[in-house]
């Protein structure tokens, strides 16, 4: 317990970044520790929002107060202190954070949950202005500023070309389309989201783009990119063509956002090196979300994972570790979820991007727009996961599937009782069940039959 | 290109529509010269017949007011004529020479020149003879007060005594013929329904999907001055519909045709109420149906509550009326429908014998077994969603409205003591009003239940559910009455919340905390809130739109009937996490 002037205090917790695994931290320890002090710092915005929300304020679908999750009592009622300020740099050994404007902070644990930032591959060009990723709260305002006011049309013919087809840049596309924008998008993958999705799966959400009137270009990168006045006016791709452009997404991947730590002497390598308890080199820091990297990571996953889910799996176990728990990181069954366009996309499990030896898939089209891909052991027939389009899958049936290492034949026998579509909604677990068992000859066993025999 | 010209056509249609409709109460002329008004007064006013029939022609908005004034006059000379007129007081001292102890039967007899005056001032005043006064002022403040009793009764006798029914009815007599051929109804309300229509086809070329964009760029969906207009627009609408019907007169004769086929009788303001509601509704839910081409629940919801309006609530009472059966929306259950225990609506069902009965026996079923049965197995919404007339026009002419909605949890705790309260007022009421009927005595408390009823039907009745209701959807949201007031959503929701089958289930740990959910939940609750927690959403004034599963963007949420094990998880464990329930 640390003294100032002779008088103990209390303990005290401060975090650095108010995102979700932040926000997590801080909520899970005020909820198992009601003595000690929480300080949560964020320069990007005073209160907590869902940064997955961002686009929805552009689009006008909200305003920045609705995807706030908490009204602005909450954080005075739960005793937890927001500092909206920078942090420029951590001392270690005194235990205390250099503050941009005001005083220094001094910590006894300290939280790292600082998140990730676009990544830029060094390309000729990416300073100019109107070259952005869209991360932060001020990647929107910046946007907004590049972007003709709404409804009002593009007058001025502004272009936008989007490098990178993931889930930001689908994002941003949809986004600027609805100011009039049109979008050329440059995938370097064969199909859209090539990392990610199968074939087949990266072909028909290509082919959905592009019913969007998205431009989009596959196989084909970013090389240079040209401006005039200090403002983006044109791309050059790997093909040579130049494209003209008043707005160039970078939406090629994010990066953990941890430079103004590497002073600090924390072990780092793309992420800041975290066991299993989110402990990091140093005793009394942690990290948690995008800028945590497991040290020894689950087979199958990966060290950096830059999703909501995890960073928010991640605060839950730190915000209770802090508060004395014995809790340990230990995510379950892969899952995510995302859209594209009009198109909802879950995935419980892993469904690689190919088939191999040890994983085979089984695409089914149930109507446009609608598609599921599983995969499973080609020997053992052991469900591996699945990706599902269009279709609405419950994550409970799916993570006790994954758990039990049920066969995929039994899975997708009780394929209905996983059904999350509204009310209404086609039946499509009937013709799926048929249709896998024509198609692959693994046997769904009949459930209702099963129940009559036993 | 195509989809601006559309909506600007559709936009100028319905406009032109609107201000032609408004129009009527000031440009067209109510006229009284050569019409029959045999009808509607008694032979024996003549007089006042011929006064009508000589004023000059006025759009209504300056003939109520003249002919307000006719009446009044008629009155006056009555009163003049039969009853005491103003200037009695000096004669009357001067004859009871300043004595309170003069005034006795015989100086009646003798003062008062008719035997009806007579017997009249006797009614009211015998307790005042042969009374110890402190003065004569106090005597003649006594009989002052009385005096306005006795001319009331000499009104009713000799001269009209309720012009507030007669008026609006003179007034139509008024109105001109042209209007009431219908051709005027069906330019104004054709032109309008298809302004509304080509307003909403662009929806139609639109991929399915959610389509809120721009929803809070737009100034009339959030609370700029379009949306001022219109709430100005509506509130009036309904304050000079209930309490002003006659400069509506031009308006309510468009539809005489109508209500002739349909009902067998003259138009009136609920009838020009009811087809405006129910055309509104009709326009709005196609909308409503492109909107949501891609969301099988909200198509087939928006069918159910059109059906409900059009056969229920507006053709099934006038076929009734042309049978001359007592009126009756079969799916509106008290107690919304708040009249269905009063004293006349009790005697309707008596007089109707078999068909009386039966109504009766049906509306009591309803809420006794109904209500809490359907509740049960679907949860309110089977109602309020689907049956309901307040949650139909809600749906859809409500529907760009309803993210305005508070959020917050200060509103929710207004919102339960006041929806709370007003139910428990409609149940006070219904019991006082029928302990009246069933023993005659009025006063209960020192508070006389006809008091209470009139107090009920101004404050909730036309404050509350017109008013408010519909008139702030563009400033609060589209279900201000549903959540705030409606006693029957109170009712409902106390079933739901503890005895249900309904929910919405959140899908394990998928929610991203966008707040779409909650943002367009019309009922102001903070769904993501739960959602975000991995908790099921239980609450008593959930409607079970659906409009939260539908915007969902990660395939969150679903409206379930299910078995009520794990329906209300207080601790809930999101999904995907191990480590955490490792030494809890």
């Amino acid at each position: 317990m640390p003294y100032f002037g002779g008088m103990p205090t209390k303990r005290k917790v401060v975090i650095i970044g108010n995102g979700v695994a932040g926000t997590s931290t801080a909520r899970n320890l005020r909820k198992y520790d009601s003595d000690v002090e929480i300080t949560l710092i964020s320069a990007e915005s005073k209160y907590f929002f869902s940064r997955t929300a961002l686009m929805y304020v552009y689009m006008g679908h909200m305003k920045f107060n609705n995807i706030k999750p908490y009204e602005d009592w909450f954080w005075q009622k739960n005793r937890i202190d927001l500092v909206f300020d920078y942090v420029e740099g951590v001392d270690a050994a005194g235990k205390k954070l250099r503050m941009r404007s005001s005083e220094e902070i001094y910590y006894d644990e300290l939280v790292i949950a600082t998140g990730s930032r676009p990544r830029f591959f060094g390309w000729p060009g990416q300073n100019l202005k109107g070259v952005q990723g869209l991360v932060s709260l001020q990647d929107l305002e910046n946007l907004e500023k590049l972007s003709p006011p709404p409804l009002k049309g593009n007058k001025d013919n502004l272009r936008a070309v989007i490098v990178g087809g993931g889930l930001i840049g689908v994002e941003m596309s949809e986004m600027l389309q609805t100011r009039g924008i049109p979008v050329t998008m440059l995938v370097r993958d064969e199909v859209f989201w090539g990392s990610v999705l199968t074939k087949d799966e990266g072909k028909k959400i290509g082919a959905h783009l592009r019913e969007h009137n998205v431009d989009l270009r596959t196989k084909v990168e970013l090389k240079e990119i040209k401006g005039t006045n200090g403002r983006v006016s044109s791309v050059i791709t790997s093909e040579g063509e130049e494209l003209p452009c008043d707005i160039l997404g970078i939406t090629t991947g994010v990066t953990p956002n941890i430079e103004f730590l590497k002073d600090t002497g924390l072990e780092m390598q793309r992420g800041i090196l975290v066991d299993d308890t989110l402990q990091s080199s140093i005793e009394s820091i942690y990290a948690v979300g995008d800028c945590a990297q497991i040290r020894e990571p689950k087979e199958g996953r990966g060290g950096l994972e830059a999703v909501w889910y995890v960073g928010r799996m991640m605060g839950e176990v730190l915000g209770q570790r802090l508060a004395g728990k014995q809790s340990v990181y230990l995510p379950g069954p892969w899952f995510n979820s995302a859209k594209f366009y009009d198109i909802e996309y879950q995935v419980y499990g892993k469904v690689n991007t190919r088939t191999s030896e040890d994983h085979i898939q089984y695409f089914w089209e149930g109507a446009k727009n609608k598609f599921i891909t599983v995969a499973y052991h080609p020997e053992t027939e052991v469900f591996h996961g699945i990706n599902s389009f269009g279709i609405r899958l419950r994550h409970e049936y799916f993570n006790k599937c994954l758990k039990e290492k049920k066969g995929v034949g039994e899975v997708i026998s009780n394929i209905h009782k996983a059904n999350f579509d509204p009310e209404f909604y086609k039946k499509w677990p009937a013709k799926f069940k048929a249709d896998f068992e024509n198609d692959t000859g693994i046997k769904v066993p009949n459930s209702l039959l099963k129940k009559l025999i036993s | 290109m195509r989809d601006k010209l559309l909506k600007e056509i559709g936009m100028s249609l319905f406009t032109i529509c609107a201000f032609s409709f408004v129009s009527l109460s000031f440009l067209v002329d109510i006229d009284f010269k050569n019409r029959d008004l045999s009808d509607l007064i008694d032979s024996k006013h003549e007089v006042l017949a011929n006064e009508i029939s000589t004023l000059n022609p006025a759009p209504p908005v300056i003939m109520v007011k003249r002919l307000s004034e006719t009446f009044g006059n008629y009155s006056q000379n009555i009163i003049n004529h039969s009853g005491i007129s103003y200037d009695y007081s000096k004669k009357f001292a001067l004859q009871l020479g300043n004595d309170p102890a003069n005034f006795n039967e015989e100086f009646i007899a003798s003062f008062f020149k008719s035997e009806f005056l007579q017997t009249k001032v006797l009614e009211n005043t015998n307790w005042m003879i042969g009374r110890d006064w402190d003065s004569y002022e106090d005597f003649a403040q006594n009989f002052d007060e009385k005096v306005q009793y006795i001319n009331q009764s000499v009104i009713a006798e000799f001269g009209i005594s309720d012009t507030t029914y007669l008026l609006p009815q003179v007034m139509q007599a008024g109105a001109p013929d042209w209007l009431k051929t219908g051709i005027v109804a069906l330019m104004i309300f054709g032109f309008a329904v298809l302004g509304g229509f080509l307003y909403a086809l662009p929806l139609a070329f639109k991929h399915d999907g959610i389509h809120n964009d721009h929803v809070f760029h737009n100034k009339s969906q959030t609370r700029h001055y379009p949306a001022i207009i219109v709430f100005i627009c509506l509130v009036v609408f309904y304050i000079v519909l209930y309490q002003l019907p006659a400069y509506l007169t031009n308006q309510v004769v468009l539809l005489t045709p109508v209500a002739e086929k349909l009902a067998g009788g003259a138009s009136d303001r609920w009838f020009l109420y009811g087809f405006l509601y129910t055309i509104a509704m009709m326009t709005m839910g196609f909308k409503m149906m492109l909107k949501y081409k891609g969301s099988k629940y909200q198509q087939v919801r928006t069918a159910s509550v059109l059906f409900f309006q059009i056969a229920f609530a507006f053709t099934l009472p006038q076929i009734l009326t042309s049978f001359q059966l007592p009126a009756y929306d079969l799916k509106s259950a008290w107690p919304l429908e708040y009249t269905f225990f009063f004293d006349w609506r009790v005697g309707q069902y008596l007089n109707e014998g078999t068909f009386g009965i039966f109504l009766f026996g049906w509306g009591v079923l309803l809420f006794a077994v109904g209500v809490p049965l359907f509740t049960y197995f679907f949860g309110k919404r089977w109602y309020c969603s689907w049956v309901c007339g307040c949650g139909g026009l809600a749906e859809t002419v409500g529907d760009p409205y309803r993210h305005l909605s508070d959020k917050s949890l200060g509103a929710w705790k207004i919102e339960r003591y006041l929806v709370h309260g007003v139910l428990a007022f409609a149940v006070l009421m219904t019991v006082w009003v029928s302990y009246t009927s069933f023993t005659g005595i009025s006063e209960l408390l020192g508070i006389s239940s006809y008091d209470v009823r009139s107090v009920y039907g101004f404050s909730i009745g036309f404050v509350f559910a017109g008013a408010v209701g519909t008139g702030f959807y563009p400033v609060m949201g589209n279900r201000v009455w549903c959540r705030f007031g409606c006693p029957l959503a109170a009712y409902l929701g106390l079933v739901q919340r503890f005895k249900s089958r309904f929910r919405i289930t959140t899908n394990g740990g998928q929610c991203i905390s966008c707040g779409n959910c909650s943002t367009y939940c019309e009922m102001g609750i903070d769904v993501r809130w739960y959602a975000q927690r991995g908790q099921n959403i239980v609450r008593s004034s959930c409607v079970g739109c659906g409009v939260c599963s539908a915007v969902c963007p990660r395939g969150v949420l679903k409206l379930e009937n299910k078995g009520e094990d794990g329906r209300i998880s207080e601790n809930p464990i999101l999904i995907g996490q191990e480590g955490v329930s490792l030494n809890i």
